[in-house]
């Protein structure tokens, strides 16, 4: 028997849904307001929502400070830089877990997971020492490394499981086609998994754009993306609310713009294989 | 063009044994079927033929050719899936032309290959659709239609019509066969319905756990069953088997009779019985009789039968064929 919804109970389930919905995107809203607010007004009690004097002074202060621009090109270099990267060396990867597994391929998987199991701290000290002793600190070419590196296996964890939903035949079907393995891969696989790897591609990005302990760590001024960029608003001389918020503000919004534009391509890239 | 040997192939996964040695000869231009139960190893027989898995030890010869260690693309030969296998993006046209793509055939000599196959499959007004806007029927005809572009030596066909429902599955049987003799080329078709073998074949290849029980045209399977499996496996409804005494007095360990040739009457035949479930197929009749000592026994009847259940009736064999086996289940000749 289908379970009964009443109107009472939809009503319930509709508030509670929102409820939970505005405290996720409460901070973030709270950060946006704030950076239109004085530093006065941005540490006052009781804080007011919306009726206080909207200033862009903040946003003024914070382009002739730092140089946005230059964050920006960073992020977006590392970010897709990494990601572009990630995927040419894991489609393959995933390609043959999927398709010509052996008896260690969960083993391998699950151990490649392990990695994101151990706190990146642990592993700061020698990293470290490699960049500097290869000259890779504060560059983009590092940065674009240790995140490649780091979320690797993410991004073959998501392509595995896309990979694993094309039905084996059509591949082999491939093969007696006279496709050679490139083939196969570029003409036939890629075009079938394409809504798989452009979630991974944006899941990627936003991970590698919002990374903010190696970014952090690693650069100092050449290199710093904006995550660097609104580190560097939390001042040991005191804290600066409004210009902090301001700064973020400018640091998210391309990638909230990013991920309003493909929430759909995301949320089915989050939930895929989940019902089937 | 398109003969194949096999010199003992054998394939292990792991240490169980799918088919511990098999020698085959099918020769140029033969529809050869490879029937058996399910798990019998017929489609990984295609398969090692395919080249789509490794033989463990033995020789795989296409055309005089040793194929053994080659990869399907090298081997010239086409397959056809159960799932069909089109490729879902892209569109009819791009599917049936994708073999001569990969071959690196111009554009122009493309185009005309799709359009004859197209021609020939009746898939001339659909070239432009996606596989998904298809029927069942019209996509088992692109997957024909790519596997019949690039003239291979032989077509391999993995249970072809066990997706579709059974009207049409008829017709594409005829199609299939239609379509051997007008290309007269090699195929080998692996089937689990012994229907499809026997109205398709040149040559069957009856598979048991991995071993050739038999090779033969479909009437040698038919009237002169090597042993007990193939007798069992070869026939609708199935043969009936008799063991004991009945068998003893025609100096078998079993004999087998199959329900078309038991006659039938109210009194003075062999073996009686009582009439069980009659089912009535309008121009046969099938009666399940249970006897004392056989057992029950398939009787196929014609259309019109004066038989119901509950109803005393006896039988008779046709003496000329009564199958004997002996205690190996070998046939006795």
């Amino acid at each position: 028997m289908a379970r009964r919804v009443t109107r009472t109970r939809k009503w319930a389930v509709t508030i509670v849904a929102w409820v939970i919905g505005i405290l996720i995107f409460f901070p973030i809203l709270w950060t946006i307001l704030t950076s239109f607010k004085t530093e006065g007004e941005a540490v006052a009690m009781p804080p007011s929502l919306l009726f206080f004097d909207w200033t862009l002074e903040n946003y003024r202060e914070v382009q002739q400070r730092s140089n946005y621009f230059m964050h920006f090109l960073n992020s977006v270099t590392i970010s897709l830089g990494s990601t572009a990267i990630g995927l040419v060396i894991a489609i393959p990867a995933a390609w043959a877990m999927a398709f010509q597994p052996t008896k260690r391929t969960k083993d391998l998987l699950m151990w490649m997971l392990s990695t994101k199991m151990m706190p990146a701290v642990g592993v700061l000290v020698p990293i470290y020492l490699i960049f500097r002793d290869t000259g890779l600190l504060d560059s983009r070419l590092g940065l674009t490394i240790i995140l490649t590196l780091i979320d690797l296996p993410i991004i073959i964890w998501m392509l595995y499981t896309y990979f694993k939903e094309i039905p084996g035949e059509i591949l082999e079907a491939a093969r007696m086609d006279g496709a050679t393995l490139v083939a196969e891969i570029v003409h036939v696989l890629t075009p079938m998994a394409i809504p798989g790897i452009a979630s991974t591609l944006l899941l990627n990005v936003i991970l590698a754009w919002n990374e903010a302990f190696w970014t952090l760590n690693l650069t100092a001024a050449q290199a710093a993306p904006l995550t660097a960029f609104i580190a560097s608003y939390s001042s040991p001389e005191g804290l600066f609310y409004a210009k902090l918020s301001a700064a973020s503000t400018m640091a998210i919004a391309p990638i909230l713009i990013l991920g309003w534009f493909s929430q759909k391509q995301l949320v089915r890239g989050l939930t895929f294989g989940a019902v089937k | 063009m398109g003969s194949i040997t096999l010199r003992q192939v054998n394939k292990k996964f792991g240490e169980v044994a799918v088919i511990p040695s098999i020698d085959l000869e099918v020769e140029e231009g033969e529809f050869v079927v490879f029937v058996g139960p399910s798990g019998c190893g017929k489609s990984t027989l295609l398969r090692l033929i395919a080249g789509l898995e490794d033989v463990t030890s033995g020789a795989v010869l296409i055309d005089g050719k040793d194929a053994t260690r080659l990869p399907p693309a090298k081997r010239k030969l086409s397959m056809v899936f159960q799932s069909y296998a089109l490729y879902p993006h892209m569109s009819v046209r791009a599917n049936i032309a994708f073999p001569l793509k990969m071959a690196g055939m111009p554009k122009a000599e493309i185009d005309a290959k799709v359009a004859d196959a197209a021609e020939t499959l009746n898939l001339t007004d659909y070239l432009d659709r996606k596989p998904r806007q298809l029927s069942g029927g019209q996509r088992q005809r692109v997957a024909i239609g790519r596997a019949i572009v690039r003239q291979p030596s032989a077509f391999l066909f993995d249970e072809p019509l066990s997706n579709l429902d059974a009207s049409l599955r008829v017709q594409m049987r005829l199609e299939i066969a239609e379509l051997h003799q007008q290309l007269g080329a090699t195929m080998i078709y692996v089937t689990h319905d012994q229907v499809e073998a026997m109205t398709m074949a040149d040559k069957i290849v009856v598979l048991n756990k991995g071993r050739v029980e038999q090779v033969g045209s479909p009437l040698e399977l038919y009237r002169a069953p090597a042993n007990l499996f193939v007798a069992g496996f070869i026939g609708s409804p199935r043969m009936n088997f008799i063991r004991g005494q009945a068998a003893a007095a025609y100096g078998a360990a079993t004999i087998g009779v199959r329900p078309e040739h038991i006659q039938i009457s109210t009194e003075g035949g062999i073996w009686q019985g009582t009439v069980g479930v009659t089912e009535h197929l309008g121009s046969d009749t099938f009666l399940h009789i249970h006897t004392e000592d056989l057992g029950t026994l398939t009787v196929r009847a014609g259309g019109y039968v004066d038989f119901g259940p509950g109803d005393t009736i006896s039988l008779t064999p046709d003496p000329g064929r009564i199958h004997r086996f002996d205690s190996d289940g070998r046939a006795i000749r």
